[in-house]
């Protein structure tokens, strides 16, 4: 009887310990030959690279205006997407201001990632009371539109972009806790877990080894769809004005800007938006690359 | 049923109550003294503590609370320091042109976005719907501030077809005609990404179930292409069409801000923004607590009514 019962619960365990490295493999390989995603990836390779190595491939200093050159139109020698309302040149903004736009969009979705991470391990495992205070809490936060609620924050703490990072991230925790959580849950009653608890692990290798390992790709695929929503969402902030300030680039603040010469000049406005679109689109196909790659039963 | 009603309302009453202590609180975590503020530096002490006990600022912080709930309950929210004007009264005309712009764009992104995916799903894999989902994709990720600019750029300054700004023209009658004409732009800019997303969401649905069974039979006994779809399928397909399109009440509230801003529509999103810039906490809070309520009560409504017409989403 003991010898059977061991068996049982050693085999699972067993298995596990093989399975990830070549499940994650598979899922790479998958992940690969998704054309869409790596076409996303190399979007992001290429706008994050470029604000990443923006004193090198920037062709002008994108803070030094021209007056002689003001609403200069696209093609303009010099100027190959031509200059804003100050003669400043609209490419080299758009090169330097991705550090600004993609930080505000990644940093936030990730920290409240991270955040969610712990809250919502700890409500899936440990359940009861402190479950249902943590989700009552979120709960409240589910009340307000999201961006809405960002406006609001900020509203409270000020302007400008650490505190636009900061609303944003506040929003996010309870969504991404909801995720985390909902799989904790999904997870917490399979074999393996009750078989590593009957084995005598403590709670933190339960949450550390067997827990930890299958929330984290719903919680990836979450976190990566939701970059592209934060990059529109935090270029509206700044399109507000209660975000990035300017003189700063930023793709959010360039159109904001290009808005007061719209009528004179609609490119001023109307490029960095494309930019962002592009910019969202791409974490999108990433974010559906890893939806596909991770989870078996959305594969193609 | 009656049942489960009275469970869902009695849950709002937490919530309700977070949603209370969360904005108050946050107003009370602003930096700085509202006495000082109010009577200026040159304050004498005697004056400040006066002031504050005026105020009721020097009672405890529940009570605090338990007051402005009470005034809130009753309509009050405050005087607004910047325009002068209780909030309430500042607030309420705004909130009927959010209503305005939010119930035409939300009709056209639920009508646009079924529309478009039962057109996708019922001509699968083929040009119509590869274009129906890279257009929708594309779409779902542009910035409502900027889909509004770009349509401004078009409609307004190259064509000359639609007024740009306000909700009535300067000139003219105005009339009904006339805020149509100002309503459709702002109307499409905030209706396009959560119409692009119930596009998707409704072409998935109904494709899960063209591939059911009773589906085959219905085509099988010779039943026309339009009856299977718009009787069979559309029918059982629709309930999680509408908690989707429900779920995107609260987005579409949030594009609503930008388009308020891009076109000058006089709503309680563009007063929101234009409170927060001018440091305007007693309004701020008051919008707050309307867009809350508001996105609180929308969703009890999108519950019930799923409810009303899913029997199965009925607890047994």
């Amino acid at each position: 009887m003991a010898t059977t019962s061991t068996a049982l619960t050693v085999t699972p365990a067993a298995s596990r310990a093989r399975r990830p490295r070549g499940a994650l493999a598979q899922s790479a390989r998958a992940f690969a030959r998704d054309r869409q995603a790596m076409v996303g990836l190399l979007i992001i390779a290429i706008i994050g690279g470029a604000a990443l190595a923006a004193p090198l491939v920037s062709p002008w200093d994108p803070l030094t205006s021209a007056a002689v050159e003001r609403l200069s139109p696209i093609g303009t020698p010099g100027h190959l997407l031509g200059t804003d309302e100050q003669g400043r040149d609209i490419l080299s903004r758009l090169i330097w201001g991705g550090r600004a736009s993609l930080l505000v969009g990644i940093l936030p979705t990730v920290t409240a990632g991270l955040i969610a991470l712990g809250l919502g391990l700890l409500a899936g495992y440990l359940g009861g009371g402190l479950d249902h205070v943590i989700m009552r809490a979120l709960d409240v936060f589910f009340a307000f539109p999201l961006v809405l609620l960002a406006i609001a924050i900020v509203g409270v703490i000020g302007p400008g972009m650490d505190n636009q990072m900061f609303a944003l991230t506040v929003v996010l925790v309870p969504y991404s806790t909801r995720v985390v959580r909902t799989a904790t849950l999904s997870v917490k009653p399979l074999e393996f877990v009750e078989a590593a608890r009957a084995l005598g692990a403590s709670g933190g290798r339960l949450i550390g080894r067997h827990l930890l390992p299958n929330v984290l790709p719903p919680l990836l695929v979450y976190t990566s769809t939701l970059v592209g929503m934060m990059i529109v969402a935090s270029a509206g902030l700044s399109f507000l004005g209660l975000g990035v300030q300017p003189p700063t680039p930023d793709w959010g603040v360039m159109v904001g800007n290009g808005r007061l010469v719209l009528y004179r000049a609609a490119h001023v406005a109307t490029i960095p938006g494309v930019v962002i679109v592009v910019a969202a689109l791409a974490f999108n196909f990433v974010g559906d690359g890893l939806r596909e790659a991770l989870d078996p039963r959305a594969r193609r | 049923m009656i049942v489960y009603v009275l469970q869902r309302l009695l849950g709002l009453v937490p919530v309700l109550f977070g949603i209370t202590v969360v904005i108050f609180l946050t107003m009370k975590l602003i930096p700085g003294d509202v006495a000082r503020a109010l009577l200026g530096p040159m304050a004498t002490d005697q004056s400040l503590a006066q002031l504050r006990h005026a105020l009721g600022l020097d009672q405890a912080i529940h009570v605090q609370y338990a007051k402005w709930l009470w005034r809130a309950l009753h309509g009050d929210l405050g005087l607004s320091p910047i325009v002068h004007k209780p909030v309430v009264d500042l607030l309420l005309p705004k909130f009927g042109n959010t209503l305005i712009l939010a119930g035409a764009s939300f009709a056209l992104a639920v009508l646009g976005g079924v529309a478009v995916g039962v057109l996708a799903a019922s001509r699968q894999q083929t040009v119509v719907d590869r274009a129906a989902m890279g257009a929708s994709l594309v779409i779902g990720n542009m910035p409502p501030f900027w889909l509004g600019l770009v349509l401004i750029v078009f409609f307004a300054i190259n064509l000359r077809w639609l007024p740009s700004l306000g909700m009535y023209s300067s000139r003219g009658a105005g009339g009904f005609s006339d805020l149509l004409a100002h309503l459709i732009m702002p109307t499409i800019a905030t209706a396009a990404a959560p119409a692009a997303i119930i596009a998707r969401m409704t072409r998935a649905s109904v494709l899960e179930i063209l591939g059911q069974d009773y589906i085959k039979v219905a085509r099988s006994k010779g039943l026309s292409e339009r009856a299977v779809l718009g009787l069979h399928a559309l029918r059982v397909a629709w309930p999680p069409i509408l908690t989707i399109s429900g779920l995107q009440l609260g987005y579409l509230l949030g594009g609503a801000v930008f388009t308020e801003e891009v076109f000058g529509w006089p709503g309680l999103g563009r007063q929101l923004v234009s409170s927060v810039l001018a440091r305007d906490v007693q309004a701020v809070q008051g919008a707050a607590l309307f867009i809350a309520l508001s996105f609180v009560m929308v969703n009890l409504v999108v519950d019930l009514l799923n409810l009303y017409l899913d029997p199965r989403s009925r607890p047994a």
